[in-house]
């Protein structure tokens, strides 16, 4: 029945539009006529005459975007720019010409593009200089309708420095200006640097008594503005907790905003600024503003009687809200069944929308992707910490189903969405054993990790990072699926970040494994990448990689094999970062590096006879430092261990080298393990 | 004649909120008696108490009197009772180690004063515990009609398993029983079921102890479920509990709901009688829906299965964790828009014409003629009443309304002869409230007897008050206020206390000289008096004739200036001659029509006016208030309007009238929408 009924209203639509099409044939030659008459008398010598041809224009585009389109093509823009502008030209010809530019502006898309081509922009602004209200006013309202729309590049309204600073001051001069400067800054404040300027402007104090006036939407721009401004934005929040309204603090209006008598925009808009300032540092996220107002009102923003967009944008702001914190995870995840309700996001289209109503279907179909990127924002917000929440989650109905559809669906938006809460949940010890495997999550993702932007693949390599965990059955199909070259590739990586998951997936696999997929690792890396990745300028890097090499060189055999190919060249390595400027935990690696090496049988003589190295180690051994102390005890304890050939040669040397006086020494070290380890290796030497 | 006409409707606006504030009295009233009752009810020996204490302290005035009797013996023994007492109490408790305790088991005799103290402070915590319960009820229900549907106040004492024990004003409930299986499970109901007019109810429970297993469940039932269980295992019972969070909706497994609960948590329930579902709270976190399409008249209820479990519970006592009144705003928009947006359809046409008609209708029935004709010309309407009649009811309401009752009940007698004879209560109630006038000062005859106000047909001023405010010196006013109380204990009190009052002044030597203070204090008013008179007549009387524009601020400045029956020493004398005719008057109806209760009462208020100082700053002062003018001129009006055959009440006002009583039909029928569509809000 669907598929039979779906074809036919198409058909009648676009039948419908050639009819209309071959109507407007006829009707645009005489448009277009009656068109070129406005535009001729805008060059008629007598200036009443074009004040009443531009009136009679304005009456004449109200509400008819063909007639704006024609009067666009015909020129009159230059035409009306050149009136506005002209000072001789009578002030009530000038208003009324920045009221017919504002009609233009009114229309599509492609009328805004032709009146900034024209650059009605500067003529615009040029026209607030003038001291007449109401013609103040009406080239507000065009610069207004301007800027927010989507094709306007917002920096035409920062090129001129005086810009900002003269229209704060006209900001307090009526009702619509203060509606229409908010308005507009509201739209163009996108970037940091916006905000620096609106900020340094003193925007805050121009705008924060706007809060409580009387005109709905003047508050609501208002509104607007600071959360714009306040995005992540660590200065303006800062800010915007000292100010008063009316003796009031700013969070106590904005949570005023947020009762649910008031609008849902207002509600929406005052939650985000809090959140922007909860999360700037400005308020404490145990703040009741936010516990006990903030997150419900974002909560309530979810709900199933909600518009679509209000869904999405309740949503994300509530994944931002509280991503650091769990203690709201916690309180959002009892609250009003968020978990349940966000399920709901993922019914659309919905089947009776298809069937019943274009128009709808057409709408949730815009939306469907919105709403499930903004649902898995949330999931993974949600569970990043709790592994109660988590296994709340992955119990909801179908929900790693949608996760692995989410992995391989076209928007981009949806598949960084899906990865994003596939790698939150897979923190989850319980859910990589059980749920993950069940679902064979590993496929979509290592498809996803084959081509993909750099954001999804950070969010997905470091998904394969706990997938690679020793106790992840989704170890073994994933390693026979080729990702080790794959991750190789990660680390030649520009984005350090790609670099870091690459290695350290690298690192989790190696840990434990079998002297196979150690040597495959190997051979795939390559020594030279390896040096490459210690010398890397990112200390994480350099931490997995250490991890990495210290995985690699875990059992007895495998220190033997690994080192008696490859030993030269990581005797070197070692000695490089022992030598270089390191931090403590980078050093503190390296020695237990060292210390298995000195595990090994064979390897072992690759520290006895580098002398150099043992007088680092000794060297060590005497840091300030516990745990470098501790490392480098390791060490000389397996050098020293009794059980194994050769050892009673090691152990003179050692002791030859003074190294039995500072185990002395430290066998009486306040450190309780660095004690222990000491006198084990003392017993060494009187076995 | 036309802007004062349109002056007198915005005073005529406000006889709503006048009657709103009668309801409001009323409620409160109902509040203390239920109080009486219920402690009442709840123990007889706090009664044997009570009485003990009233015996005991009304030693002291029964000690004064004998004293003043000369019974010297028996009145300084009766007198002496009280403080020796205490004495006694004092140095018990500086001797005893832990006094309180001792005294509560010690015998009745000597630890009685204490123990009294004792009472009536923690009464004294008590009430204010409920005067802050009244009114955060109050507030959140206020759509309730309490005498009809009491909202619940605490858990009954009655109503409970034998396994529950109730403290701390039955407020605390703890488990007594074993508690080894699901059997020893034991509930308790609120005292009251919840009223469909609350539109959102909330309560709050809070968790004392889990004890031993924490098997606690918050709910609802209704009347005559099984106490022997928790909430939520029965039909029309509803529960959530706290050891696995599941909400258990009248079946004995549960659905996951919520998380669990425990010891110090806050657990909020809230019903919401609009669309019959219910949700529950958690320290402030709604959790969401929990059940739908609940029935009604449930009542808030808790089980318990362990030892050692204690919960309170919050029924308004304490402000709520949640916030319960953002809940309630949303429903608030959310009825009142429905209503708004009520579909008129095609019938928007009939609509304006029947409203127009109300409109009309009711500026004939105020009599407001100019404004009606003018109202009525433009809707092109016909009005159906003479253009005279109207006007002289017209001036007769603005007699009534500017306090010249005298005239105002001259005017009625003439113009509608027999209106009065035959309506003597009406007459009467004309009569007292002149009286009251009289007291005001504003009353004609009074007013002449002032000597500044001449009889001005044609001048009414909006508000006559201003006209009595003579300007004293502070001090001289002062004692003057004192002499009169005097004049009214003598004048106006029972006959058998001014015969004993008269006995005592003249007794006791030092109050006989206070009478003669009297005496000279009066004497030396009237020279004030004159003093006042002048000033005023220039002062005054302008300030009168341009009244229009002076609006109630100025009006509470002059209320420290005023002077009883305009301060006219020979306007008094006609008061108390006038109360007198009153008095006869009064003994007369009852003679002839029997016992009138609303009669005597509203006599007695009158009166009572006398017995203060400032008449106007008293309890009965509201009388004074020229609000009060409206409900009496309104009965008069429809009286008259009744001999002529025309509606009683103008239809704007019963159809307002009708729609409040619908609402309280919604009430009883229990639609919970009428909690959020009060008739008031739409008369601004």
């Amino acid at each position: 029945m669907r598929n039979d009924g779906r074809p036919i209203p198409t058909l009648e639509v676009s039948a419908a539009q050639q009819q209309i099409h071959l109507h407007t044939f006829f009707i645009l030659q005489e448009v277009t006529a009656t068109s070129r008459h406005y535009v001729d008398r805008l060059f008629d010598p007598d200036p009443q005459n074009v004040l009443q041809g531009v009136i009679d224009m304005k009456n004449a585009v109200i509400g008819n975007n063909k007639q704006k389109a024609n009067l666009i093509v015909l020129g009159a823009v230059p035409r009306l720019l050149y009136l506005l502008q002209q000072s001789s030209s009578s002030l009530e010809l000038r208003t009324e010409c920045a009221v017919v530019l504002g009609s233009l502006a009114m229309g599509t898309e492609n009328n805004i593009k032709s009146l900034v081509d024209c650059h009605i922009i500067p003529a615009l602004l040029q026209g607030l200089l003038c001291s007449d209200l109401i013609f103040i006013e009406a080239c507000l309202r065009c610069l207004r309708t301007v800027f927010i729309s989507p094709v306007t590049p917002v920096q035409l309204l920062y090129t001129d420095p005086t810009v900002i600073p003269h229209l704060m001051s006209l900001l307090s001069r009526s009702r619509h200006t203060k509606e229409y400067i908010t308005q507009i800054f509201a739209h163009c404040c996108k970037t940091p640097e916006h905000q620096t300027v609106l900020f340094n402007h003193s925007a805050i104090q121009n705008i924060a008594p706007l809060l409580i006036s009387p005109s709905d939407k003047v508050r609501m721009q208002a509104l607007k503005c600071f959360s714009v401004l306040a995005y992540e934005n660590t200065q303006v929040s800062m800010t915007l907790v000292n100010v008063l309204v009316d003796g009031e603090q700013l969070s106590q209006v904005f949570v005023r905003m947020m009762q649910r008598d008031k609008p849902i925009e207002m509600q929406l808009t005052a939650a985000k600024c809090l959140t922007y300032m909860c999360r700037a540092g400005a308020i404490r996220t145990d703040d009741n503003c936010i516990i006990l107002k903030t997150l419900p009102c974002l909560v309530r923003m979810c709900s199933k009687e909600r518009l679509l967009e209000e869904r999405v944008e309740g949503a994300e702001t509530l994944a931002y809200l509280m991503e650091p914190d769990v203690e709201l995870q916690r309180i959002a995840s009892f609250t009003d069944h968020l978990v349940s309700m966000l399920a709901d996001y993922f019914k659309y289209p919905s089947s009776v929308s298809a069937i019943t109503d274009i128009k709808r279907l057409d709408h949730d179909l815009k939306h469907a992707h919105e709403l499930r990127q903004a649902a898995f924002k949330l999931y993974a917000s949600l569970g990043s910490n709790d592994e109660d929440i988590r296994k709340k989650i992955t119990e909801t109905e179908n929900m790693m189903d949608r996760i692995v559809s989410g992995l391989s669906e076209s928007s981009i938006k949806v598949r960084l969405a899906a990865v994003r809460c596939l790698h939150s949940l897979s923190r989850s010890v319980q859910q990589l054993r059980t749920s993950f495997h069940d679902h064979a999550v590993w496929k979509p993702l290592m498809k996803l990790l084959q081509n993909a932007p750099d954001e999804v693949l950070v969010m997905a390599s470091s998904t394969l990072c706990n997938l690679l965990l020793e106790f992840s059955p989704s170890k073994e199909p994933i390693l026979d699926s080729g990702v080790i070259e794959l991750l190789c590739s990660l680390t030649q990586s520009d984005s350090p970040a790609l670099r870091v998951n690459g290695i350290w997936a690298l690192m989790n696999m190696a840990f434990q494994a079998d002297q196979k997929v150690k040597v495959e690792i190997v051979r795939a890396l390559g020594t030279e990448q390896l040096f490459r990745l210690l010398s890397d300028p990112d200390t994480n890097v350099l931490m997995k990689t250490l991890g990495l090499l210290r995985n690699l060189l875990s059992t007895r055999p495998h220190i033997d094999q690994i080192m008696s190919s490859h030993g030269k060249q990581i005797m070197q390595a070692v000695t490089l970062i022992l030598e270089g400027e390191h931090s403590i935990e980078v050093k503190e690696q390296t020695l237990c590096i060292l210390a298995n090496i000195a595990d090994g049988n064979t390897a072992k003589e690759l520290i006895m006879t580098n002398d150099d190295m043992l007088q680092k180690i000794k060297y060590y051994m005497g840091h300030s430092n516990v745990k470098l102390q501790l490392a480098a005890t390791f060490c000389i304890s397996n050098l020293i261990w009794n059980e194994e050939d050769g050892s009673q040669e090691r152990q003179d040397k050692l002791k030859d080298m003074g190294f039995v006086d500072i185990l002395h020494k430290l066998t009486q070290a306040s450190d309780p393990n660095l004690c222990d380890r000491a006198k084990t290796a003392m017993q060494q030497y009187l076995a | 004649m036309e802007p004062r006409q349109e002056s007198v409707i915005p005073a005529s606006g406000r006889d709503y909120r006048s009657s709103s504030q009668d309801s409001m009295s009323s409620v409160t009233q109902r509040w203390t008696v239920w109080n009486c009752a219920a402690l009442l009810c709840q123990t007889s020996a706090r009664i044997l108490v009570w009485l003990l204490g009233l015996l005991y302290f009304s030693s002291l005035p029964l000690g004064i009197y004998l004293l003043i009797m000369q019974n010297t013996t028996m009145g300084v023994l009766m007198v002496s009772l009280v403080p020796v007492s205490l004495l006694i109490v004092m140095v018990w408790q500086a001797v005893g180690i832990d006094g309180r305790n001792q005294i509560a088991m010690s015998g009745p005799s000597s630890g009685c004063g204490f123990l009294m103290s004792v009472v009536v402070h923690g009464d004294l915590a008590l009430s204010e515990q409920e005067k802050e319960l009244n009114q955060r009820l109050r507030s959140l229900y206020p759509a309730v009609n309490e005498q009809e549907t009491p909202l619940p106040r605490s858990w009954s004492p009655k109503d409970k398993f034998s396994y529950i024990g109730l403290s701390q004003n039955n407020l605390r409930v703890h488990y007594k029983g074993h508690g080894k299986t699901p059997k020893d499970a034991a509930s308790v109901r609120a005292t009251h079921p919840i009223p469909a007019a609350c539109g959102v109810y909330y309560f709050e429970v809070k968790i004392i102890s889990k004890g031993r297993d924490g098997y606690m469940g918050i709910g609802l039932s209704a009347q005559g479920v099984n106490m022997n269980r928790l909430p939520g295992w029965d039909k029309h019972s509803y529960g959530y509990h706290g050891d696995d969070g599941h909400s258990f909706c009248s079946s004995g497994t549960g659905q996951p709901y919520g998380p669990t609960f425990t010891t110090g948590d806050v657990i909020g329930c809230c019903v919401n009688l609009i669309n019959n579902t219910c949700f529950y709270t958690k320290n402030g976190h709604s959790l969401g829906i929990a059940f739908t399409d609940l029935p009604s008249n449930l009542y808030p209820t808790v089980g318990l299965q362990t030892p050692g479990e204690v919960v309170d519970a919050n029924f308004g006592q304490h402000p709520f964790v949640f916030d319960i009144e953002d809940y309630m705003r949303e429903w608030r928009t959310k009825i009142q828009a429905q209503i708004d947006r009520f579909p008129i359809g095609e019938r928007e046409g009939e609509w304006q014409a029947m409203i127009q008609k109300m409109v009309a209708s009711y500026l004939v029935h105020h009599s407001y003629c100019a404004t009606a004709e003018a109202f009525a010309k433009s809707t092109d309407q016909a009005v159906h009443e003479e253009l005279a009649s109207i006007k002289n009811r017209q001036k007769i309401q603005k007699l009534v309304l500017s306090g010249r009752m005298g005239e105002a009940i001259e005017t009625t007698q003439q113009l509608y002869p027999s209106l009065l004879e035959r309506n003597s209560d009406l007459l009467f109630m004309l009569k007292v409230r002149q009286f009251i006038e009289m007291v005001n000062g504003t009353d004609s005859e009074v007013r002449c007897l002032g000597g500044r106000s001449p009889k001005s047909q044609d001048s009414y001023p909006g508000s006559p008050r201003l006209f009595n405010s003579p300007v004293h010196k502070a001090s001289s006013s002062q004692t003057y206020q004192t002499s009169t109380y005097y004049i009214h204990k003598i004048f106006f009190l029972p006959a058998w206390v001014k015969k004993h009052l008269t006995k005592m002044i003249l007794q006791k030597s030092g109050l006989l000289h206070q009478k003669k203070n009297f005496y000279t204090e009066v004497e030396m008013e009237v020279d004030h008096f004159s003093n006042g008179v002048s000033e005023s007549s220039s002062n005054g009387f302008l300030n009168g004739s341009s009244t229009h524009g002076i609006d109630l601020e100025e009006l509470d400045s002059a209320q420290s200036k005023r002077q009883l029956c305009g301060g006219s020493q020979a306007a008094i004398e006609r008061m108390i001659q006038f109360g007198r005719e009153l008095q006869s008057m009064s003994e007369h109806l009852r003679r002839e029509r029997g016992k009138n209760s609303a009669n005597k009462k509203m006599l007695k208020d009158a009166f009572s006016l006398l017995a203060y100082s400032d008449p106007w700053n008293s309890p009965v002062g509201y009388q004074l208030d020229s609000i009060q003018r409206e409900p009496v001129c309104s009965t008069l009006n429809s009286a008259i309007l009744e001999t002529h055959n025309l509606p009683k009440q103008p239809p704007l006002a019963l159809a307002v009238g009708q729609a409040a009583q619908c609402l309280s039909l919604m009430a009883r029928t229990g639609s919970g929408s009428c909690a959020f569509a009060s008739v008031d809000d739409y008369l601004h």
